[in-house]
């Protein structure tokens, strides 16, 4: 990777598009902390990351959503919504976990979302592709995420699934949360994003807003530097 | 999905099966007994009382298991680590003499706990750190502890002789004997740990995707040695109350033990690859087992055909998870 620099606002969806092996994931993961830039830095909101591990990243307000979407499919939306920072309430001084209020609150949330749960106390393996994103997201939300990274989120899905995800990402925009999103469908690409950032071979090929431009050249920039 | 309600009901009756088959058996042995001998089975203290006993030994062994079995792992040595316990428990309160008093007993216990832990910490250490699969490594350490019992103990039973501990081993609390109470506690806590603690979900949780857990910021590695610390520690209990009951402390306490225990797990609805499982389940399990054990000798057959029985059922038991699956599967 060289000189790749840009800026992502509250409510505005990125698009890093790419071919294979353009860079995309090494760039989301030098955000996150996966990876140590060698060169460059990571700030948000005037916080400098660069440097601190995943955990610190995450509760900086940086939450990325990985294509698998890290979700314990065998436990119930609340226990997702709260993995790893489970409520519990005190019976006779032992704690016991709190299933009914992070349950009511995955539902709150999702609703947010524009998204019915249709039995809270299900495990989330017998929800859809979509339904599944929405937890994933709602994680993201609901822990007052700035801005969330989304590696290929569409990738695994069906057709009307997809555009649940699209939609899905409409509402996160709405509620002032930055969006990163890879990709390397057009079609999504279009659909999602304020602003097109096309890397190819590890440099930026160009920058450009969909209105300005067209799927040819947007292809044209993904290939143009393998030319 | 044809009938919606329909596959929920076969569903809750698949969930429940462990139940009902072992209303089932009770029955029929009851029948047989009132039929047969013109007495009965159920309605007999002592009747009851063997299979409690005998399902507790399954348990003691079966309750840390199923946490490891539920986060995907399996642990095969506990069956040495009970005997370690018990071997190490015998040489120390041998070594204090005839009169040795309760603190002994009590430190002589510690002691087996220790010796147990260190297998479970060994366990751990393997399987957390080093990503040995936990097939291998508790293979490996179940070599171990068998060699160590039987070295430490000079390749004999270590028979004992003090009060304290035999009435420890054979003694009964509100009527009810010692061991089954000592199941019943340490079945009550794996129960709240798996079911009602963050520990308990992240269990669940490694056992369905690892890479959530892990991306929760949850360290993996020492919960894994938690686990294995914990099925070693429960399984040297059983140890204890082995060299308590029979006051001797014999390096193979445990062995004959272990495929019930792994089998009332799995009957109890726990799945090999993890993610399920219940503590209650586990219970179930283990009376299953034991009243097989139990029935199968009160109806006077020879007592090999228990092997035979205890393996249908395990079969079983694994049909009805296969078809769970498949009934769940067909409806997402």
């Amino acid at each position: 990777m060289r000189d790749v620099s840009f800026e992502v606002n509250a409510g505005e969806c990125v698009v890093l598009a790419g071919d294979n092996g353009a860079g995309k994931s090494t760039v989301i993961k030098m955000i996150s902390g996966v990876y140590q830039p060698t060169a460059g830095k990571v700030w948000m909101n005037g916080e400098l990351l660069t440097g601190k591990t995943p955990e610190a990243v995450r509760s900086a307000g940086i939450e990325t959503i990985y294509q698998d979407l890290a979700l314990a499919d065998n436990l119930d939306p609340g226990l997702n919504l709260y993995l790893g920072r489970e409520r519990t309430r005190r019976v006779l001084g032992l704690p016991f976990l709190d299933r009914k209020t992070m349950r009511e609150d995955a539902v709150k949330v999702m609703k947010g979302l524009g998204i019915v749960v249709p039995d809270p106390a299900a495990p989330v393996r017998e929800m859809s592709g979509g339904q599944r994103q929405a937890i994933a997201i709602a994680r993201a939300i609901h822990w007052q995420a700035g801005l969330v990274i989304m590696d290929e989120p569409t990738a695994a899905l069906g057709v009307p699934e997809q555009r649940e995800v699209m939609a899905l990402i409409e509402r996160l925009k709405s509620k002032g949360v930055g969006i990163i999103l890879i990709s390397h469908n057009l079609p999504d690409i279009f659909a999602a994003a304020d602003r097109i950032i096309v890397l190819a071979r590890g440099i930026v090929a160009g920058e450009r807003r969909p209105a300005e431009t067209n799927d040819e050249e947007i292809v044209r920039m993904m290939m143009g530097a393998t030319l | 999905m044809p009938n919606k309600n329909g596959a929920s009901f076969v569903r809750s009756l698949l969930n429940a099966w462990s139940w009902l088959f072992l209303l089932l058996i009770l029955g029929f042995f009851e029948i047989y007994a009132q039929t047969q001998t013109a007495s009965t089975f159920l309605f007999r203290v002592y009747n009851l009382q063997s299979i409690s006993v005998a399902a507790s030994q399954i348990l003691l062994l079966a309750l840390g298991l199923t946490l490891v079995i539920v986060a995907g792992h399996i642990d095969l040595s506990i069956a040495f680590s009970t005997g370690f316990a018990a071997v190490v428990m015998a040489l120390i309160i041998r070594a204090a003499g005839a009169d040795a008093g309760w603190l002994v007993v009590l430190l002589a216990m510690g002691a087996g706990l220790l010796a147990a832990g260190l297998v479970g910490l060994v366990n751990g250490w393997l399987v957390a750190l080093l990503n040995v699969p936990s097939f291998i490594g508790t293979l490996g350490t179940y070599g171990i502890a068998r060699g160590a019992a039987l070295i430490v103990a000079g390749g004999a039973t270590v028979s004992i002789r003090n009060d304290h501990a035999r009435a420890f081993g054979n003694g009964h609390v509100l009527g009810l004997p010692i061991p089954l109470v000592t199941a019943a506690i340490l079945a009550l806590i794996c129960h709240y740990l798996l079911k009602h603690t963050k520990f308990g979900a992240h269990t669940y949780a490694l056992g369905a995707n690892r890479a959530s857990v892990e991306r929760a910021g949850v360290n993996v590695k020492k919960h894994l040695v938690l686990l294995f610390l914990l099925s070693a520690v429960t399984a040297g209990i059983g140890g204890l109350i082995y060299t308590s009951r029979f006051s001797a402390g014999a390096a193979n306490a445990g062995e004959p033990i272990l495929l019930y225990a792994v089998a009332a797990v799995f009957i109890g609805g726990a799945s090999l690859t993890g993610g399920q499982g219940t503590i209650t389940g586990t219970v179930i399990g283990a009376f299953i087992i034991a009243v097989i054990q139990f029935g199968l000798v009160f109806c006077g057959l020879p007592p090999y055909w228990q092997f035979v029985a205890v393996g249908l059922v395990i079969i079983v038991a694994v049909l009805v998870d296969q078809s769970k699956h498949h009934i769940v599967g067909g409806g997402s």
